[in-house]
């Protein structure tokens, strides 16, 4: 097909090439910053209704995928062991597909980590795609460096921070990335990057560079810089900012949370930044869901730390302009560390969990003599694992190993109980043997047990280390869909 | 019959602020936001870092302190070694801690009435 789709129905517009686009004629509009996704995992049609804005705008825009945890990278090194094309987030097609015409018309460039542990595979994987949309001439850019598996030895580095458990295991090491800045990203925008493949970066990064290279601020302009980090932090979670775990029926409701409407923020080239939201979507844009984003997985408010700048929000202000629009001031940055953070990720030990269900009369003693009955399988058997009862619905998720809360819970009696025995250990067979206790009990349990389920699964542990600069030096391969053929 | 101006009433955290966690290894970050600016000196003055800290003792979390950010109205708590080993280790079905918020919201702190009220 030689037509472009246009599947945002938007009428095409003039706007202005952001690879030529440094300060000048455009510093008087506000640049678009553009999240379509905030994990691995999220809803993919979100960036859907996001490009779409963007387009009808008509102002200079970016659009962001941010889709890597911190194991995700490890997962995804795992996926690449298995198949060399592989290990690039899985979604990415599906994320894309419906985006990449109007992007690239809109001269709408898109920044991702979706790379994940193979940006070279995920490039060809885009550059297939857009062969496909009829767009042969869309502009792809590898970023490389982040993984420094086999450059750097770890083991003359000194820990920055570690999981307990951790044994210091060379063999076992599955990933080792370096959270590494703007500056490849900006390389590449400026290179007339229309899609940006990156592995680990920063998250603030994939905002960051967009205000960078279409403002010309320079990379020691901490107040800029700290605008920049802090609409990354704000927008890197998705919907997080627009309504995402912040609704709560009765208390906190937002319109239609089927269809969250992600982020975009307005910033001007003097560090102007104001949060906002796709157009005709749900969710909500408000002082409450701007200081809980802001404040998530926070520490200290003085010290955000980014590679590009450490950001303060400490004099932070917020001010809502209007429905949806929350102007945030009083940003604060400080010179950027002198060491980049690599995290390396470890084959760990294996995770065991078997669940049932108990309903109706005397759910709860059943329940309390079933999680008892579990525990004593396994002390007979003395598997060499490590292990716990929950009883869902009574208490789990805030309760301890010991089971604490449910063992002490004098409330009134649920409807419904799922017992749930999680085992760790690093034999595989006597985890699973643990989580197969759980499926003896469809007939060996309490009257009335039901709905067995028990799975095995493979954990990752994780070491962080500061190492300099120098020692991450990074790469940009721009090529055409065309020629990556 | 209302009650005097100066009277104060006990409720859940919940009733007059919300929150959100977060995790980092084995430690969760859990903001805490009045709806109401006035009611941040009164819960500055009562959702003290031992009172989070014990909310927590169960889970063996070792230390707790509490970010005020007056301009924003809000506090950040973070609490260390809360998360049983984080979420690469511990054998909780939450192991990022996200559902800690509304622990923190559980908690209970007297307010004046006249703020709880409009």
């Amino acid at each position: 097909m030689g037509r472009e789709p246009d599947h945002a129905g938007i009428a095409q517009r003039t706007r202005p090439d952001p690879a030529g686009g440094t300060a000048g004629a455009m510093s008087a509009a506000p640049f678009l910053v553009g999240n379509g996704a905030g994990f691995s995992g999220d809803r993919v049609d979100a960036p859907i209704p996001v490009v779409r804005t963007l387009v009808a705008r008509g102002l200079p825009a970016a659009l962001f995928l941010e889709v890597l945890g911190e194991r995700t990278v490890a997962l995804a090194q795992l996926e690449r062991r298995r198949d060399p094309e592989l290990g690039y987030e899985p979604m990415l097609e599906r994320l894309l597909a419906p985006i990449l015409a109007d992007c690239h018309r809109h001269r709408i460039p898109i920044l991702g980590n979706f790379g994940a542990a193979n940006p070279p595979a995920a490039g060809r994987l885009i550059a297939a795609l857009a062969r496909r949309l009829g767009l042969p001439e869309l502009r792809i850019a590898v970023v490389t460096g982040d993984d420094v598996q086999g450059s750097i030895d770890l083991g003359a580095l000194a820990v920055h921070e570690a999981d307990a458990s951790l044994p210091a295991d060379a063999a076992r090491l599955v990933a080792a990335n370096a959270y590494i800045g703007a500056g490849p990203l900006v390389e590449a925008l400026r290179q007339g990057a229309d899609v940006v493949v990156a592995g680990r970066t920063s998250d603030p990064a994939l905002a960051i560079a967009q205000l960078l290279h279409h403002f010309g601020w320079a990379a020691d302009d901490w107040e800029k810089l700290a605008v920049g980090a802090a609409c990354g932090h704000l927008l890197e979670c998705g919907s997080q900012v627009s309504g995402g775990v912040f609704w709560d029926p009765g208390r906190k409701d937002i319109p239609d949370p089927a269809d969250i409407g992600f982020p975009i923020a307005e910033v001007t080239a003097e560090g102007g930044l104001v949060v906002t939201k796709a157009d005709a979507t749900g969710g909500v844009v408000d002082l409450r869901t701007v200081k809980e984003q802001l404040l998530y997985e926070l520490h200290d408010p003085a010290h955000y730390i980014t590679p590009d700048v450490v950001l303060d929000i400490t004099g932070c202000t917020l001010e809502q302009l209007g429905p949806d629009r929350v102007a945030v001031r009083g940003l604060r940055g400080r010179p950027a560390p002198e060491s980049l953070k690599v995290t390396a990720c470890f084959e760990g030990s294996w995770l065991g969990e078997g669940e049932v269900s108990v309903a109706g009369p005397n759910a709860l003693g059943r329940a309390r003599a079933t999680a008892e009955v579990l525990l004593e399988r396994l002390r007979r058997r003395a598997l060499p694992v490590r292990a716990r009862v929950d009883l869902i619905g009574v208490a789990s998720v805030h309760d301890s190993d010991d089971g604490a809360l449910w063992r002490g819970y004098d409330g009134p009696e649920p409807p419904e109980i799922r017992i749930r025995l999680a085992a760790e250990g690093t034999d595989r067979g006597a985890v699973d043997q643990a989580a197969r206790e759980a499926l003896a009990l469809l007939c060996c349990g309490t009257a009335g047990t039901g709905g067995a389920r028990w799975r095995v699964t493979p954990r990752i542990l994780t070491r962080s280390y500061l190492v300099p600069r120098a020692l991450v030096p990074t790469g940009v391969t721009l090529r055409t869909a065309r020629e990556m053929n | 019959m209302p009650g005097d101006a100066d009277e104060t009433i006990e409720v859940p955290l919940y009733d007059v602020a919300h929150g959100r966690a977060g995790d980092k290894g084995n430690r969760c970050n859990m903001s805490l936001i009045p709806y109401r600016p006035e009611l941040y000196p009164v819960l500055a003055e009562q959702v003290t870092e031992a009172r989070v800290l014990a909310l927590f003792a169960h889970r063996g979390a070792t230390r707790c302190t509490r970010h005020d950010l007056p301009k924003l109205h809000a506090f950040n708590f973070v609490v260390d070694d809360v998360l049983e080993g984080g979420v690469n280790g511990s054998l909780n079905l939450d192991g990022h801690g996200k559902t800690h918020s509304f622990r923190l919201l559980g908690l209970t702190v007297r307010v004046p009435r006249a703020l709880l009220e409009g």
